[in-house]
């Protein structure tokens, strides 16, 4: 298939007006979607095209149009839902944690709530610590979500368009400081399936776990290493819920090693449950214990020089790996 | 002019049958859209006794252990019914909170569906096909905005329904409340925020709850329609809801009502109101109970005597004997219908928990399957 090169934020609004010319049950709502075309310019000319009953703006209250998503998905319809930051999402946990999950299972199956909740996630643009959340590890923790989180223009559309048309709610993790990175992607239809991680780069010496934003810095340190003669397998979750184990079983049967790198806190983050599932399932397989590389263990910090110390970078996996290969 | 008045406005409280059972005649013209007739209400009247009936009912069997924790509905029948009836089944939607039963029944949900709600069951919210009853919402508040979201997608698809939303006088504080209520009035959905003022949210009695002298006033925040109700008037319930139902069809948006009522029992079974009310308040609203009001007035009309009401308690004592029968009569859900309904199709970690069980640690991994024990019976 011919492709092209566009930004991620491209690919999300190719995502969304493929999917809402395909099924007029789709909408946006968001802050700032419409007129203002999004505060991010995700849904550049959207407004235009859909008109303001399917781009809607909505009051600052973020609580109210996740709330409001609930009860028009369970008329029917297929609300995408963004928040200008995940960090805003938490005024409306109640929603996203205590309905949203849980709608079908407490109806005995009636009332589902196909609904997709999308926008910018993770520190990096120096926002200071109330607007640099990096959610996952705390929404990923309630049975009933699906998790994407992807980390280039290819997978942000054809995940997105995955989570559309997904019967169950998807929370769709993007990081505004990829929307403007350019990538291959196909002109012609395409999704991208759910629980399916895919290998960066191939390798024989560790296994490196990653999704979203930070995929790319690992991709850069097997570069590095590589060029010490290490390699490593750099393997791309894409959705954290599903997770696709399998994958990484597979790959450190072949490697026996393994560092995990996320951009959340350490304690009980998705690296902590992809370290255990490797344990409960690849145990003998492993020739050193499990590592992960987060950030580290404080709110994100305002100055520049902190965040980007805080944050997973190359220089941190590239120490990782080695040390998982005795070679500090 | 440099200081104008920019806004005015007035809430309204309407009652059109009093205490004493007589309907004011000015408000009541046979005709008038939204007044009930006396077949009707000889209809309602039966509901309330059954209502009463299986309320009271419910509250025998969490003594004895046969239902856990229950809020009792009594005193606030002419609230749920007079609301339920003002809306019109399969077209509109109910979206309830806990207090409103009977409106939820009216409107195609089982009764002993609800009895199986409170048992600690959650197949007690299916409903039949068709039905539009959403599920009782407990965690107070969130159901308003889910409220707003189907009325919003009902306008969106250009669909001739209505939705009515309820909710207590205590839930008016929440977030949820106001940016529903915002929402709602911002958007122009037809939907109807019917707040069962009862005077109590558990121990915290209305006036520590807002400083607002009405709870119809914050609608006027929004642009919402507001009316303040006697909630223990049939009437005047009906006859609000159904005006309000009017005006969201013809595009009017968004109406909040406040039907002043009270709960006559505990806030759940897990409560004792006695340690915080006083007992002359409860005494002057049991004089007030709506339905002793409507069968003085169907006694006046000459619809309803003491032999009629002796006849009309018994078949709502053998209705909710019925009740009891039907709940209890469902066999209890089996373990592994736990991971049911929890996606729209079940995940394979998911499935292989289900069938691995043994520990949840041990439920993830493939090598285990086929390890589960039986599970144990009930």
């Amino acid at each position: 298939m011919a492709t092209r090169q566009i930004q991620f934020r491209e690919a999300l609004r190719e995502a969304m007006a493929e999917e809402m010319r395909r099924d007029d049950r789709v909408f946006l709502m968001g802050e700032e979607v419409a007129y203002y075309n999004g505060a991010y310019k995700v849904s550049q000319g959207m407004l235009e095209e859909f008109g303001d009953k399917r781009i809607i703006d909505a009051p600052i209250s973020e609580n109210g149009f996740a709330g409001l998503a609930v009860g028009a998905a369970m008329y029917g319809l297929r609300p995408i839902i963004e928040f200008m930051s995940w960090s805003f999402s938490l005024v409306a946990a109640d929603q996203l944690l205590n309905n949203v999950p849980k709608m079908l299972y407490m109806s005995g199956g009636q009332w589902g709530c196909p609904v997709v909740f999308r926008g910018n996630n993770g520190a990096g643009g120096q926002l200071g610590s109330t607007h640099s959340w990096c959610v996952e590890a705390l929404y990923a923790n309630v049975p009933g979500l699906k998790i994407a989180i992807p980390s280039n223009a290819h997978d942000a559309k054809g995940l997105l368009k995955s989570a559309i048309r997904d019967d169950d709610p998807v929370f769709f993790l993007e990081s505004e400081r990829m929307l403007s990175d350019k990538g291959e992607v196909p002109e012609g239809e395409y999704t991208v399936p759910f629980g399916r991680a895919e290998l960066r780069t191939e390798g024989t010496d560790c296994t490196v776990v990653s999704f979203g934003r930070p995929v790319n810095f690992c991709v850069e340190a097997a570069r590095e290493l590589e060029k010490e003669g290490v390699t490593v397998d750099v393997l791309d979750m894409r959705t954290v819920r599903p997770l696709d184990i399998g994958a990484v079983v597979r790959s450190i049967k072949k490697t026996g090693r393994v560092v995990v790198v996320d951009q959340c806190w350490p304690f009980a983050s998705v690296a902590s449950e992809v370290i255990t599932q490797v344990c409960e399932r690849a145990f003998d397989s492993l020739d050193h214990q499990p590592l992960r590389v987060n950030t580290d263990d404080v709110p994100t910090p305002y100055a520049k020089t902190l965040e980007a110390e805080y944050l997973p970078h190359k220089g941190k996996i590239v120490q990782a790996v080695k040390a998982a290969l005795h070679r500090l | 002019m440099p200081i104008r008045t920019v806004y005015q406005a007035t809430i309204e409280h309407t009652q059109i049958l009093d205490e004493r059972g007589v309907l004011d005649p000015a408000l009541s013209k046979p005709g008038t859209p939204g007044i009930l007739t006396d077949e009707q209400v000889l209809h309602l009247y039966e509901r309330m006794l059954e209502a009463r009936a299986v309320d009271e009912r419910a509250f025998v069997l969490q003594r004895s252990n046969r239902m856990y924790t229950y809020p009792q509905n009594k005193g606030q029948e002419a609230a749920a019914l007079g609301s339920g009836f003002a809306m019109r089944r399969g077209t509109d939607w109910i979206v309830p909170c806990y207090r409103e039963n009977a409106a939820m029944v009216m409107h195609g949900m089982p009764w002993h569906h609800i009895y199986l709600h409170w048992m600690g069951d959650e197949r007690g919210n299916v409903v039949p096909p068709g039905v539009r009853v959403m599920p009782i919402a407990v965690p107070i508040g969130t159901q308003m905005l889910h409220a707003t979201g189907i009325a919003w997608a009902a306008k969106l698809r250009r669909e001739d329904a209505v939705v009515i939303t309820y909710f207590g006088d205590g839930a008016t504080s929440e977030g949820d409340f106001h940016e529903a209520l915002n929402f709602a009035a911002t958007f122009g959905v037809p939907a109807i925020f019917f707040c069962q003022n009862n005077q109590w949210a558990i121990s915290v009695p209305r006036e520590t709850q807002t400083a607002s002298e009405t709870i119809a006033q914050k609608g006027l925040g929004y642009g919402a329609a507001c009316q303040q109700v006697d909630g223990n008037d049939l009437f005047a319930v009906h006859k609000a809801v159904y005006d309000a139902r009017e005006r969201a069809r013809a595009g009017g948006g968004v109406t909040i009502i406040e039907a002043m009522t009270y709960r006559l029992g505990d806030h759940t079974t897990a409560d004792d109101a006695r340690r915080y009310r006083d007992q002359a308040e409860v005494e002057a609203w049991q004089a007030r109970d709506p339905i002793l009001r409507t069968r003085v007035y169907l006694e006046s009309k000459g619809l309803w005597d003491a032999q009629r009401q002796r006849a009309g308690e018994e078949r709502a004592k053998a209705f909710a004997t019925e009740v009891v029968r039907a709940a209890e009569g469902i066999a209890p859900p089996k373990p592994e219908e736990m991971f049911d309904h929890l996606y729209a199709e079940m995940p394979p970690e998911l499935r292989l928990q289900r069938d691995t069980k043994r520990t949840s640690s041990l439920g993830q991994d493939p090598s285990q399957a086929g390890l589960r024990s039986e599970p144990q019976r009930a």
